[in-house]
């Protein structure tokens, strides 16, 4: 008798217990640059890895893989964030904006040709990410001081120590895109 | 990092019945048994639990995900003049939201809480939740008192970032940020389990010392989520800082910091000072002599 009900409830348990995926590859779509992507991947792949591995875009570095160096920043919905700290599978309908997703055509974006202008680059490892976050920076504040920019790099690592250049680069796009 | 099955939680019930454990649960191996075997736990931003996936501290069988569960990131005001602020609000939310803003000491802790990247994604839940940031405690090769082993490793070993106050046992500093301000502020957590039944405690009774429990830092039970952090209304004139002092200048973990609100009366004169220093012990440290000093110099 206590042996059926608990079976019973058990039973109940397993039904009422939410859908699971994985842990093998499942199908997901990512909108990465305005464009639907698919790709096959398992749901412990980071969005980094997918848009490297599946989708090629190679141009989104990873350095330390632990959130802590931000040469991997991507937009989430205009927003910058690590994109070796979350899951591919947890995206949904965000748009994904990378680095191959700032320019327009041959045309580069304030902040590229300025850190171009300003010899911003050296190993080149941390730039697509520090583009990326200074890009954001002038779209939300096209009227950044120093200190915003500082705040806004705050999270990239740069060993050759291009920092002063990234700031002269960034406060130079900010103008530049306001004329 | 480990494959793991993925389940979209749409409500604390669902994260009840895929039969969810605690994250510190879930770490646990005494004597060469896991405490809990193929462990599920929930994921609100994922910063930390990823952190402990990469290094293959945490390896579980299923992961549930909270960020689907619909308004659980809200910041309101409530009738009482309480603030809620949603267990999935960002870090990067509570910094600028204006309803934050006369908190001033929340709003501080949390501009000056790790990299913008890391603010974005990680939440309010997650951050006061985070495992301690001790290195014997994140070595995989050091099985130490907080993951079922015999040993503290920071009494002998290397310890310059490690516990001032309450070490007994274990000498962890508790990681987050976030709570120095809140329970300078005394907020309420409240918690939600599978029949979504809300439970309601004191943030600062919340937090656990080694000495009741060197496994886990606070009182989350299996199956419940934090669905919210509660704000009481503050006082008329009540003013607050948080100040963090770290070694470097950009992000870093604060090797100290401490958050102060002070309550004066119509005169201006302080009648009520609450100091609470961070990274100084295994949960918020209250200076209850420092905080009823501050309250006497200024009345004088």
């Amino acid at each position: 008798m206590l042996a059926t009900s608990l079976a019973a409830s058990a039973a109940v348990a397993e039904e009422n217990a939410p859908l699971s995926i994985g842990p093998g590859a499942v199908a997901i779509s990512l909108r990465v640059n305005g464009v639907v992507r698919t790709a096959e991947v398992p749901p412990h792949t980071t969005l980094a890895e997918a848009l490297r591995g599946s989708l090629n875009l190679t141009g989104t570095k990873i350095g330390c893989d632990r959130g802590a160096c931000s040469a991997c920043t991507v937009w989430l919905d205009d927003i910058p964030v690590a994109s070796c700290m979350v899951l591919a599978i947890d995206i949904g309908d965000r748009a994904v904006t990378t680095i191959e997703g700032l320019s327009r055509g041959d045309t580069l974006h304030p902040v590229q040709t300025a850190f171009i202008a300003h010899d911003a680059v050296q190993c080149g490892f941390c730039t697509p990410g520090m583009v990326m976050s200074c890009a954001a920076l002038i779209a939300r504040n096209p009227n950044p001081s120093l200190d915003d920019v500082k705040t806004a790099i705050s999270g990239h690592l740069c060993r050759c120590g291009t920092y002063p250049h990234v700031f002269a680069a960034t406060l130079a796009a900010a103008k530049a895109a306001k004329s | 990092m480990r494959p793991f099955e993925w389940i979209e939680a749409a409500s604390s019930a669902e994260v009840t019945a895929a039969g969810a454990t605690t994250v510190a649960d879930a770490m646990v191996m005494t004597n060469g048994h896991r405490k809990v075997s193929d462990p599920t736990v929930v994921k609100a931003g994922g910063i930390d639990l990823l952190d402990l996936m990469k290094e293959e501290l945490l390896q579980p069988r299923r992961i549930v995900n909270l960020r689907g569960i619909a308004g659980l990131d809200k910041i309101a005001g409530q009738e009482g003049g309480r603030l809620r602020l949603g267990a999935l609000a960002t870090v990067a939310q509570l910094a600028v939201d204006p309803l934050v803003r006369p908190y001033a000491a929340l709003a501080d802790a949390a501009r000056n809480a790790a990299s913008p990247q890391i603010r974005n994604v990680a939440t309010l839940g997650g951050n006061l939740l985070q495992r301690p940031r001790c290195w014997y405690f994140r070595s995989v090769h050091h099985h130490c008192v907080r993951k079922g082993g015999e040993t503290c490793f920071a009494f002998g070993g290397e310890n310059q970032y490690h516990a001032i106050f309450d070490h007994r046992g274990c000498a962890i500093v508790h990681p987050s940020t976030l709570a120095t301000a809140l329970v300078a502020f005394d907020a309420r957590i409240e918690l939600t389990d599978a029949a979504e039944a809300k439970r309601e405690t004191a943030l600062e009774e919340f937090f656990v010392l080694p000495t009741r429990d060197p496994h886990r830092e606070n009182d989350l039970r299996a199956g419940e989520i934090v669905s919210a952090v509660l704000l009481p209304k503050l006082a008329a004139g009540a003013r607050s800082a948080h100040l963090k002092q770290a070694e470097k200048e950009s992000f870093d973990w604060p090797i100290a910091d401490v958050a102060v609100v002070l309550e004066a009366d119509a005169q201006g004169l302080c009648r009520r000072a609450s100091v609470v220093l961070g990274a100084a012990a295994p949960v918020p440290h209250r200076a209850r002599s420092a905080g009823g000093g501050a309250a006497r110099q200024a009345a004088q």
